[in-house]
């Protein structure tokens, strides 16, 4: 049986070689304007002392959620972070997270919306969305090195990959979801497709939009904690090393740091996503 | 010319249509079809026409094909084969983009389920048909909060559908397909989703509305009596075919065949003519715990009746007269119990018409339509019961 190897892996490579070879202009083009979103976004946040840009995430947290608790949670939980002396990885981390959702929404949504209305688009979009979540998230590192290098564009990268499924599965979804009837008196009434999808549709599918981006945030943070591996930055790169320096308190404090920036993320976007009902 | 105005439409539902056709024409039945071709018949070779300002009721059980049939008009549904013409232009030919604005212009249509857009406010949701058009906001609003106060929702604009009773969500739909101002009304079991009493006021409602409006009107409904009270033609449909079209009376005097006779007989006998078809709500209730008698008579003084039922305790407890009331005032009583009286007829809601003309002729007094836990549902007066049945031509 294993006399001769279908060269799966050596077309893989090869594909990439090829794209590596003519498309390298692109990917430095991305990659320039990535990284310097990037850094002035961290040094945008690191530019404010941590208890301002504390007040101002708890601040954040009660504007949308409402909710006394979320808020203290958040001021707690950030400021036992900075007390760990894990206020720079921390922003770093919430800065890769931020840019690698903002380019899965912008990414997934229209997909997600193009899946919806075209069965033929739908039919071969979501058995490429199952491969993609099914693949272990490693893999994704390795193509992102030759584009990218070593670094935090590649980390964004395989982020945006890893986490871009569930915006375009639950757009599609929450639009699918929106009832035939309504649909049908939308088109009585004579209203042009776009009409139709900013006026009905996308309204309608808003909350079940929220909860995939929802989703998004989270699988990038644990994405953006892998991609540590391949340079990025932040409370993976905190926890990485304390692998490699063996000390496990150290990798502790990392991941209640990802354990805190997570809640409070997932928190505060459930209640974006709920407050639309 | 005929407003609009259906030449041999067939709809057939299936990857191949054409097949179906053709078994069609060989006089094959619906049911040989399906069972040959896996093919669903919507609607075969049906063809009439609705005149301007008219109201042409289409009637069948479920599965006759009457929506299918209202769907094709507009092309929600695309016809097989066949044409519909609006205004002598052939609907059939319009382009998609023509077909927009051909349905902008034209039809206003109404829903079973209402339809409304739940993330929209009552305001918002009238409105709709203006916006897609791109009608100015300030015009917009103004023609808008006109179909509000014609249905009768004023003040609650600025609701959400889901704050509404069933029937003011309808009343919706109608403010929303009135907004636009079109010619045609397409109305789709508007009025079958909701309770019978509140299904009636609507019904009349719509009468009066038509009265001024004078729009051409195509209604579904599976059901004789409303087809009765609202159609100045009854098309009825079974199977996909239509099997009868003319006026109420011509239905009911002549039936077509077998099927008709038998529609026109049950739905005739056990639903036309009970007393809960032909009986309206009190005007006026007095309250046998807050109301003495001169409150009871200034209630009736205000609804212009000469005689007011009484609840107590959810159930009807007796009725007062004028004369008795002021009798009462004048003797000083504070409350109603010496002056209610039991000497009143009531039935219960599915006693057939023929029984109630006598009850009521000899009787200078409503009769109380009651349930089985004595709740009073509705009244009789002998206005209301004549009008009912001359309405539906039987005598």
């Amino acid at each position: 049986m294993e006399g001769y190897k279908i060269p799966i892996g050596q077309s893989i490579e090869a594909l990439i070689d090829l794209l590596v070879d003519n498309f390298s202009f692109i990917t430095k083009a991305f990659s320039n304007v990535t990284e310097s979103g990037i850094t002035i976004l961290i040094n945008i946040m690191m530019f404010f002392p941590p208890w301002l840009l504390i007040l101002f995430f708890a601040g954040l947290a009660w504007f949308f959620s409402k909710k006394e608790g979320i808020a203290a949670f958040t001021l707690i939980g950030l400021v036992l972070i900075w007390n760990m002396g894990l206020w720079e990885p921390t922003v770093n981390t919430i800065a890769l997270v931020l840019i690698s959702t903002m380019f899965a929404i912008v990414i997934g949504v229209p997909l997600g919306i193009m899946a919806a209305l075209n069965d033929i688009f739908y039919k071969i979009v979501m058995p490429i969305l199952d491969f993609m979540q099914t693949m272990p998230a490693f893999v994704y590192l390795i193509p992102a090195i030759p584009f990218f290098g070593l670094g935090p564009v590649a980390a964004i990268f395989s982020t945006v990959v890893f986490s871009t499924p569930p915006a375009i599965r639950l757009t599609c979804l929450g639009i699918k979801q929106v009832p035939e009837e309504l649909v049908e008196a939308a088109d009585a009434f004579g209203s042009t497709k776009w009409q139709k999808l900013f006026k009905l549709q996308l309204p309608i599918a808003t909350p079940t939009i929220m909860a995939g981006i929802n989703q998004t945030i989270m699988l990038a943070l644990s994405m953006v904690v892998i991609a540590a591996m391949i340079g990025a930055k932040g409370l993976g790169g905190e926890v990485w090393k304390a692998i490699q320096r063996l000390q496990p308190g150290r990798g502790f404090e990392a991941g209640i740091g990802i354990v805190i920036v997570a809640i409070i993320l997932d928190r505060i976007m459930q209640r974006v996503g709920g407050k639309q009902e | 010319m005929h407003k609009i105005s259906i030449e041999n439409l067939y709809k057939i539902f299936g990857p191949h249509p054409e097949k179906a056709l053709r078994l069609l024409e060989q006089g094959k039945t619906k049911d040989e079809i399906m069972q040959n071709t896996k093919h669903g018949v919507g609607v075969a070779n049906a063809s009439f026409y609705v005149d301007e300002g008219e109201i042409v009721v289409i009637m069948g059980l479920s599965g006759s094909g009457k929506s299918t049939l209202v769907r094709c008009i507009n092309r929600l549904i695309e016809p097989t084969s066949g044409k519909v013409f609006v205004d002598n232009e052939d609907v059939t030919a319009l382009s998609e983009e023509e077909l927009r604005v051909f349905r902008q212009k034209h039809f206003g249509m109404v829903f079973q389920n209402f339809a409304l857009f739940p993330h929209r406010t009552v305001l918002q949701n009238v409105e709709y048909g203006l916006e897609i058009q791109q009608t100015e906001p300030q015009e917009r609003k103004e023609r808008g909060m006109q179909a509000i106060e014609q249905v009768g929702l004023k003040g609650w604009e600025a609701s959400y559908p889901s704050q509404l009773s069933g029937g003011m969500q309808q009343r919706v739909g109608l403010a929303r397909a009135l907004a636009l101002d079109a010619d045609i009304m397409l109305m789709d079991e508007a009025f079958s989703a909701l309770d019978p009493l509140i299904r009636r006021d609507m019904q009349d409602e719509l009468l009066m509305l038509q009265e001024e409006m004078q729009k051409t009107i195509v209604f579904i409904s599976h059901d004789l009596d409303e087809a009765l009270r609202l159609g100045d033609r009854i098309i009825l449909m079974k199977d996909g075919v239509i099997v009868q079209e003319g006026t109420a009376e011509e239905i009911l005097t002549s039936p077509a065949n077998d099927y008709v006779v038998r529609f026109v007989e049950d739905v005739d006998m056990s639903k036309v003519l009970t007393a809960e078809s032909v009986m309206v709500k009190p005007a006026e209730m007095a309250y046998y715990k807050t109301d003495g008698p001169k409150s009871a008579l200034r209630k009736m003084k205000t609804a212009g009746i000469s005689s007011i039922f009484v609840r107590k305790d959810r159930q009807l407890a007796g009725m007062v007269t004028a004369a008795d009331a002021a009798e009462a005032l004048k003797r000083g009583d504070k409350t109603l119990e010496h002056v209610m009286t039991e000497n009143f007829d009531s039935v219960a809601p599915d006693t057939p018409a023929n029984e109630l003309f006598p009850l009521l002729a000899d009787n200078n007094y409503p009769l109380a339509v009651v349930n089985e836990k004595n709740k009073l549902v509705g009244i009789i007066i002998k206005g209301s019961l004549l009008a009912g049945l001359a309405e539906r031509g039987v005598s």
